[in-house]
């Protein structure tokens, strides 16, 4: 296992650089911990795929220089990085047996055939694919198969890495419970450093310790679940993760409040100097917003109700603005006269799309 | 899947059918009226039963024309088929070179075959051709229209020169096919270059070789213009092939009822070749589903 | 028009693809067919649209049998998950290509094309051809051209599946008003029952080739008329546990044991399976009656705003959804609560005896 560390990395794929637009990675620095789960979080095309290949090696970066435990890999191929991938279609050996694939590595490597039949039948059991040892590979379903191609990373022992570009794509919603739990398992158990590419934010939360969120060939935050949840550094992560994303919406500053069409919401946090001639913005989770008969709120006019069992999203109009609020599941929405509760511990303030921090 | 079943179906089939019959089945049955009797002009037929295709199984003549042609149809394979491989996997995936490529593989299969034989012909002539003149200065002795070797060594040459391009195109269209993540994962789990074309090429190669192999045996197992035109069947009867003999017989002696038995157990042979090589691709296909 | 598929049978070789379905789609109504990879969703609309003919059974056009009649002569629209448009041509000539086909005037070909183009948000790129289209605006142009060609019956096969997260939760909230304007009968398959849910409208669920249950999609969220159905339309899956319910208590095997209150009284002494959603599963013994149930805890997840907590009790694995942050230790023991007024009651077949939203005991 290693820890990552990525220096002033950038890349283009041009072979002349204009401008900084041309690059499809732009710089980035990031020290990623030994056995740490990071995930890759972003829509296509923000660049995450790029910082993928440059971290196994198919790319070399046009700028700066990549690390696994201090030793520069920046020029290295992919198979001396001891890296471990497993890709969005399963990849077999067709005509190799689930045992043969899962040996395969050991093999090429020359290590001794009783070693190879105890890493091997661990490694099975470990992933619950013992019973198939025998079966040939082809003809497992794609869970199983995806599950091979984890297998023969983790047969290895000298693994640096584990790389993980949107693997769950082909898997029932059903299995992808199960299959996501038994990576979280072994991570834990094994603490092996991994790296997760998707474009999924229920994937990339529930997998990660630390999620970086990429934009338009940017790293636009690093932080932890909650953190992306609680307080998002850019209006970006605030849209992209959570779902309904949060509300944003513009607003300005009266003293310590902001305000909205009219109507003040607290801010529990407060916050530090604003930029002067900065476009501001109020965000607010949809999570954090309530409605209600009584209160002090705004009044607010309901628009729609999407009800998806758990829970419902109410959308509601305040004058121009429109908010998404969600309700519980045996929580009634007032159909007139709706007032709207706002969680002063959870208002966020940005200027210019960055969240001005607090005070 | 199963389609819709349309009576009207059939109306578009007939044109087929009836061309069908006309070029192939009407002639063939001719054959198969020929090959039970005998003639001797005018006109006159007299039932022979199966006596030619008794004299034609026993007969030497028609041994060693079998034989050449099974050792040339082996040798063909044994060089095309690995050499195609061997091409089709030195040619570059992506980029510049490929068109450039693709463009002169496929130029020897432009070519009409009775021209082949005849630039061939020419080639390896001792007086003119580029070939023979060469391998005449250089001390070599080489004559096609003496010695056996020399004349097999030609055809085999020139076969090879035809045809592996059909193999590599075939081939390069299986690997093309395969996704990059294969590579990647082969290198990743260390793979050698043995290896990777062991376990990821060839298993995804193995439909399009079949067909390649079909293709090249039925084609060399029927091979005649080419030869004709170089050695026309020599020297003596060193380079006939079935299907000169055939002629042969058939136009040369004007042998009816022997030739024609001796063309439907030819056509027997390659049915039966077919037939098991469409057995093994569709019991591929069951394994890999 | 109603598309009513009777008694409808597919079988290849002795495969069953489809059997015995019976449904009835109303015009201008959204109709999710859920279920799992190879449920039998494409073979079901392969037989909708007439690119296959049924085995057994017929298929109904407002009353009028269409089995047998090809699916050219049928005006049935198709989208599929890959993004499929005329390479060549310019999103306003993919688009207008039905039409085209159609021989409509051009006046009405271009007014039809602008006002697909301006629902699916497509104006700024009519002169575009696809290629220099995310993947999202292509999608978009497959809809568009699906919906200018004015079909009877509009097929969507997971048209959403290759997109990214957020481009999908986009155009589902798009798609029902697009859905309720066009007034065709619309089938959408996809095997996310959040997706279902997002789009309302009504849902049959599949399950190996059969139709487990089909009517409006919130009633069949909350009265699953049996496991599977049950077991289809919850994500996370629906969490299971074997009891027998006698004389007032509920138990499994000497492990548990507790008073059945609420929906656990509602039905005749008997063994049983409950079912309970992941959000009714309880860290918190937050009301009386909860049952208490010690675990042993396997995964915890953590999405920021709510905490998936995998459980293991008596051989089962169960899921908890809670809102908030919530970071257990691993392997450690804790005590999970379950919910009896929001327990299923399944009886041996699989079939639904009580549940939180059925009047008891009779449904």
């Amino acid at each position: 296992m290693a820890r990552i560390e990525l220096n002033h990395l950038a890349h283009s794929y041009m072979p002349t650089i204009q401008s900084p637009e041309e690059f499809a990675l732009k710089e980035l620095n990031h020290v990623w911990e030994d056995g740490g789960a990071y995930a890759l979080l972003g829509p296509s095309g923000c660049g995450k795929t790029t910082l993928l290949n440059i971290i196994s090696g198919l790319l070399i970066p046009t700028h700066g220089e990549i690390r696994f435990d201090g030793e520069d890999v920046t020029r290295k191929a992919t198979e001396a990085r001891n890296i471990a991938q497993v890709f969005q279609f399963p990849v077999i050996y067709d005509t190799m047996s689930v045992y043969d694939n899962l040996a395969f590595p050991l093999r090429n490597r020359g290590v001794a055939a009783n070693d190879v039949d105890r890493r091997v039948r661990e490694i099975a059991e470990l992933l619950e694919l013992s019973d198939t040892l025998k079966h040939k590979a082809s003809g497992l379903t794609a869970d199983a198969k995806q599950k091979i191609s984890l297998g023969r990373g983790l047969v290895r022992a000298d693994v640096s890495a584990i790389l993980f570009d949107e693997p769950l794509t082909v898997i029932d919603p059903h299995l992808k419970w199960q299959l996501r739990s038994q990576l979280k398992h072994l991570h834990k158990r094994f603490n092996y450093t991994m790296v997760y590419v998707t474009h999924d934010q229920t994937e990339a939360l529930t997998f990660a310790d630390k999620v970086v969120v990429m934009y338009d060939g940017a790293v636009v935050q690093m932080g932890t679940p909650e953190e992306l949840f609680e307080r998002p550094k850019h209006t970006f992560v605030g849209y992209f993760i959570g779902s309904p994303g949060m509300n944003v919406v513009p607003c300005h500053i009266d003293g310590d409040k902001a305000m909205v069409a009219g109507h003040a919401f607290a801010m529990e946090q407060g916050f530090s100097k604003i930029p002067t001639g900065a476009s501001l913005e109020v965000g607010i989770r949809p999570e954090f917003l309530s409605l209600s008969r009584e209160g002090s709120g705004p009044e607010v006019s309901i628009q729609k109700v999407e009800d998806l069992g758990r829970f419902k999203v109410a959308s509601v109009r305040l004058e121009e603005h429109e908010f998404k609020v969600m309700v519980g599941e045996d929580q009634e929405v007032p159909t007139d006269g709706a007032r709207l509760i706002v969680d002063p511990t959870h208002v966020n303030l940005y200027a210019n799309s960055h969240l001005v921090e607090e005070a | 899947m199963n389609k819709w079943s349309d009576n009207r179906a059939w109306w578009l089939v007939l044109p087929v059918v009836l061309i069908v019959a006309f070029s192939a089945v009407i002639p063939l049955m001719t054959v198969v009226n020929y090959s039970f009797q005998d003639t001797f002009g005018n006109n006159e037929f007299f039932w022979e039963g199966v006596g030619w295709f008794q004299e034609v199984l026993r007969s030497e003549r028609f041994h060693s024309a079998m034989g050449r042609q099974f050792l040339f149809s082996f040798i063909i394979l044994a060089i095309e088929i690995p050499l195609g491989i061997v091409i089709a996997l030195a040619m570059p995936r992506k980029g510049f070179w490929v068109p450039f490529c693709l463009i002169l593989m496929a130029l020897p299969l432009l070519i009409p075959w009775n021209v082949v034989g005849t630039i061939w012909q020419i080639f390896g002539r001792i007086d003119i051709g580029l070939l023979g003149a060469f391998l005449d200065n250089i001390g070599v002795e080489y004559n096609y229209t003496q010695n056996t070797l020399d004349a097999w060594v030609t055809l085999v040459v020139m076969d090879v020169w035809h045809w592996t391009s059909l193999v590599v195109l075939l081939c390069y269209a299986g690997l093309q096919s395969i996704p990059d993540a294969y590579y990647q994962a082969a290198r990743i789990d260390g793979a050698s270059k043995w290896a990777t074309f062991r376990y990821i090429q060839l298993p995804k190669m193995n439909r399009v070789l079949l067909i390649a192999v079909l293709l090249r045996f039925m084609d060399s197992f029927m091979i005649y213009t080419e030869p004709f035109v170089v050695t026309g069947g020599g020297p003596g009867n060193d380079t006939t092939f079935l299907s000169i003999d055939l002629v042969q017989m058939a136009i040369g002696q004007f042998d009816l009822g022997p030739a024609a038995a001796m063309s439907l157990i030819y056509f027997l042979i390659i049915l039966l070749f077919s037939w098991v090589f469409f057995t093994i691709m569709s019991y591929l296909d069951r394994v890999e589903n | 028009m109603t598309l009513t598929l009777e008694n409808v049978w597919k079988t290849v070789g002795d495969e069953v693809h489809i059997a015995e379905a019976n449904l009835s789609l109303e015009r201008g109504t959204l109709n999710t067919l859920l279920g799992s990879t190879l449920s039998g969703k494409t073979s079901l609309m392969r037989l909708m649209a007439g690119l296959d003919k049924p085995t057994r059974g017929r298929v109904l056009f407002d009353g009028q049998d269409v089995t047998g009649v090809r699916v050219q002569d049928r005006n049935v629209a198709m989208v599929y998950q890959q993004f499929i448009n005329y390479p060549a041509l310019s999103v306003y000539e993919n688009i207008a290509s039905p039409l085209r086909i159609a021989k409509a005037p051009a006046d009405e070909i271009d007014r039809k094309v602008r006002d697909a183009a301006a629902m699916m948000k497509l104006e700024p790129m009519l002169e575009r051809t696809p290629s220099e289209l995310s993947g999202g605006q292509q999608q978009r142009t497959a809809l568009a051209r699906a919906l200018v060609k004015g079909a009877d019956l509009v097929l969507l096969d997971e048209p959403l599946a290759n997109l990214d997260y957020k481009l999908r939760e986009e155009l589902r909230e798009e798609l029902p008003k697009v859905f309720a304007e066009s007034g065709a009968v619309f089938v959408y398959a996809t095997t996310e029952p959040t997706e279902a849910l997002l789009l309302g409208g009504n849902t049959a669920t599949l399950h190996e080739g059969r139709v487990t249950q089909f009517g409006p999609t919130l009633d069949i969220y909350r009265n699953p008329g049996n496991l599977l159905t049950a077991d289809v339309f919850s994500d996370p899956p629906m969490n299971t546990l074997p009891v027998s319910i006698r004389g007032g208590v509920v138990s499994h095997g000497e492990i548990l044991s507790a008073p059945a209150t609420d929906v656990l009284s509602k039905v005749p002494d008997g063994d049983y399976v409950i079912g309970f959603r992941p959000n009714h599963l309880h860290l918190h013994n937050r009301e009386a009656g909860f049952i208490a149930v010690k675990t042993r805890v396997a995964v915890t997840e953590i999405t920021g705003s709510e905490s998936f907590v995998h459980v293991d009790f008596g051989g089962q694995r169960w899921v908890s959804l809670t809102h908030g942050v919530r970071e257990v230790e691993i392997d450690s023991n804790i005590e999970v609560y379950l919910e009896p007024s929001k327990c299923f009651v399944f009886d041996a077949a699989g079939k639904l005896v009580a549940g939180p939203w059925t009047a008891g005991g009779e449904n």
